[in-house]
């Protein structure tokens, strides 16, 4: 039986610090880094699905690939059923690799256009030892998972000759073969066309709860997220900025960080807001970030203090948030 | 109303694939009024792209224009000779193409990029083109200093500010843009609109805006053109066709969208199935197999485009019944009976 509340995964400080610049640098003895994920705590439960929304540059991929040990953590820990991710190692890391799985963004890049879908969905099978008189029945149950029609049909064609959509549905059969408890999704729609996009969605959101599967979705359309997870994770050059049910989010977003992204959102209605948004202009720039909280410099609401000091994550009502404006609350 | 700056009638633009022959865009009529932004949308190969590119007439080798017209400020561009037609281009008509921002080279500075178009093509002298360039970034919000930087040295919402800043180089009448901010996050993207909304306002231009996204349509734009499989399917005022849609395809498109406004986790109803082969485009019309409307009449006849309301056409055999299939299109299961292609 499982349990609903004991955490799948925690996440403690994690970092992930990537040197950058070359040997000049390195031999001048400071060289400079890129802290992509920098001290992120989140806890996961069983059967959670989990939002990390956020720009490009934010670090939401990165966490993404940590949590699938694609990268090791630079400092902090990660803990998977209370095992640590960096520790694995061998027989283990290979079950591991079987429990957790990863669909990528782009159907296209993500599988080998010379394999046939047969092919294609044969390698997890053939890696995790299935012999190969079970396989085609995996095969078939995994393609009528992601409600492909007549799966048979699918079995000797290659890559070019599906839709994108068709294919995005191989591609998550592919990793729901092995029957993971975990899969991180990163902006799986986000090269399809809008039309086929909701069947896509609502397959994920299908298999998820028909397999209990605990989740990651990785993007930057909190309208994506929200039809798709129940709590959201906004991110902000490498750090967790707020963290909350992604109701509470969408309706009354807290940091200020979270209220742009929410009023950047377009909407397909005609009436909407035309309001500028509640940000200041430029990109985060991941080599050079500011003192203090790393969003101050394009803040509307930053003080003196956001310059000098940290703002650590703290509950504020049903969610947590990094800012200084939060700090009377407690 | 304002006078059309552009008219497209029965436009028709083929590729040669082998031995076949593809209608990429087949028949499709609209207009674009002076100072107006119209949005282009559609799927992937419904031809938008096609279209845009046709405007300026820089169109594939195996691409050709095999009909129809494209009437700008009484010139028929279809007729025009090339050489007629290159003095149109940044001057008259400027094209941002998709992914503009890794459109700029990277071996040069965006000046020199700039300076190419100003010069060559403007015939500007050495410091014209220099002031130029100055106000053209202060057009877009660029500092600038950094007119002597590499593209690589720009984030992405800023090559596509230059790339904005490029277009606008010679002052043309007509900027089309194609999928201006598909790449960008959304608040890059919200920014990016904002200043394309408000140059156009300033300056006066008209803007064709070529996407898939309905939701920039409805930030953005004045009037909506919608295509499907090389035909337009509903075009209007942007008001109208997203609020009173007549062709089931728009309908459709609108239950598929994830609308932050909307009730929580509510269900995104697809558009089962995938649009027509255009080597072998159905007879009658081409939604038709995916269409939960569909008649008889519907496989057999192609609709032409009839007017529905003021400014407002659509090309449905079942478009008087608008009202009625609109009540029924926003229901689940009026979409879930088709089997996926």
């Amino acid at each position: 039986m499982i349990d609903q509340f004991t955490p799948l995964i925690e996440i403690n400080a994690a970092q992930l610090h990537y040197r950058v610049g070359g040997a000049m640098s390195a031999l001048r003895g400071n060289p400079p880094v890129v802290k992509a994920v920098d001290g992120v705590s989140i806890v996961i439960r069983r059967g959670e699905s989990v939002g990390l929304l956020g720009e490009s540059g934010c670090g939401k991929t990165s966490m993404g690939r940590l949590l699938l040990k694609l990268e090791d953590v630079t400092g902090g820990d990660i803990l998977f059923d209370g095992q640590s991710l960096s520790t694995l190692k061998g027989a283990d890391l290979k079950r591991y690799r079987s429990r957790a799985q990863f669909i990528f963004q782009n159907p296209f890049d993500a599988v080998n256009p010379r394999f046939t879908i047969r092919q294609t969905l044969s390698e997890p099978l053939e890696n995790a030892g299935i012999p190969p008189s079970q396989r085609q029945d995996k095969i078939i149950a995994a393609l009528e998972l992601v409600r492909l029609s007549e799966p048979l049909q699918y079995l000797d064609r290659y890559p070019h000759q599906l839709s994108g959509g068709q294919l995005q549905r191989v591609v998550m059969a592919r990793a729901l073969i092995l029957q993971p408890e975990f899969v991180v999704a990163d902006e799986p729609v986000s090269m399809l066309d809008v039309s086929v996009r909701a069947g896509v969605l609502n397959v994920f959101r299908d298999v998820r709860d028909r397999l209990g599967l605990t989740a990651i979705y990785i993007s930057h359309d909190l309208a994506l997220v929200r039809y798709v997870c129940e709590r959201t994770i906004v991110m902000y050059l490498g750090k967790v900025m707020e963290d909350g049910p992604t109701e509470d989010i969408v309706h009354e977003p807290l940091h200020p960080y979270a209220k742009a992204l929410v009023a950047a959102v377009p909407v397909p209605h005609p009436d909407q807001s035309h309001d500028p948004l509640p940000i200041g202009r430029g990109a985060p720039d991941p080599r050079n970030p500011p003192s203090g909280c790393v969003f101050r410099d394009r803040c509307p609401y930053a003080f003196d203090r956001c310059a000098v000091e940290i703002p650590q994550l703290q509950q504020a009502g049903t969610r947590k948030v990094a800012c200084h404006l939060f700090d009377e609350a407690n | 109303m304002t006078e059309t700056l552009l008219s497209v009638r029965d436009l028709r633009v083929s590729y040669k694939v082998g031995a076949s022959r593809i209608d990429a865009v087949d028949g499709a009529s609209f207009d674009v009024p002076r100072g107006t932004i119209v949005g282009l949308v559609g799927e992937s190969g419904c031809g938008k792209t096609t279209i845009a590119k046709a405007l300026t007439r820089v169109i594939a080798d195996n691409a050709s224009i095999t009909g129809g017209q494209m009437m700008f400020e009484g010139r028929d561009l279809v007729s025009l000779s090339e050489r007629q037609m290159n003095a149109l281009r940044w001057r008259e008509i400027a094209f941002i193409p998709q992914s503009a921002m890794n459109s700029l080279d990277p071996v040069y500075t965006v000046e020199s990029q700039l300076n190419e178009v100003l010069r060559r093509r403007g015939g500007l002298g050495r410091r014209e083109a220099r002031k130029r360039c100055e106000e053209l970034f202060e057009l877009v919000g660029i500092d600038k200093g950094r007119l002597s930087d590499y593209p690589h040295q720009f984030s992405g919402g800023m090559r596509q500010r230059v790339a904005i800043a490029l277009a606008l180089a010679l002052n043309p009448k007509l900027v089309i843009a194609d999928e201006p901010v598909t790449a960008l996050d959304v608040i890059v993207q919200r920014q990016i609109l904002d200043q394309l909304r408000e140059l156009q306002a300033a300056l006066g231009i008209s803007v064709i805006i070529v996407t898939h996204d309905i939701s920039v349509v409805a930030y953005i734009c004045d009037r909506t053109v919608v295509m499907y499989a090389g035909k337009v399917a509903e075009a209007g005022s942007m008001q109208a066709t997203l609020t009173e849609p007549s062709h089931p395809y728009t309908m459709g498109l609108r239950n598929a969208f994830p609308d932050l406004q909307g009730a929580a986790s509510g269900t995104l109803t697809p558009i089962e199935g995938a649009p027509p082969n255009l080597a072998f485009p159905p007879p009658g019309c081409r939604f038709a197999p995916r269409c939960p409307f569909v008649l008889e009449t519907c496989r057999q006849v192609n609709p032409p485009l009839e007017t529905v309301g003021p400014n407002h056409v659509a090309a449905c055999h079942r478009a008087g019944e608008a009202v009625e299939l609109r009540t029924q299109a926003a229901r689940v299961d009026t979409w879930s009976g088709k089997v996926l292609a």
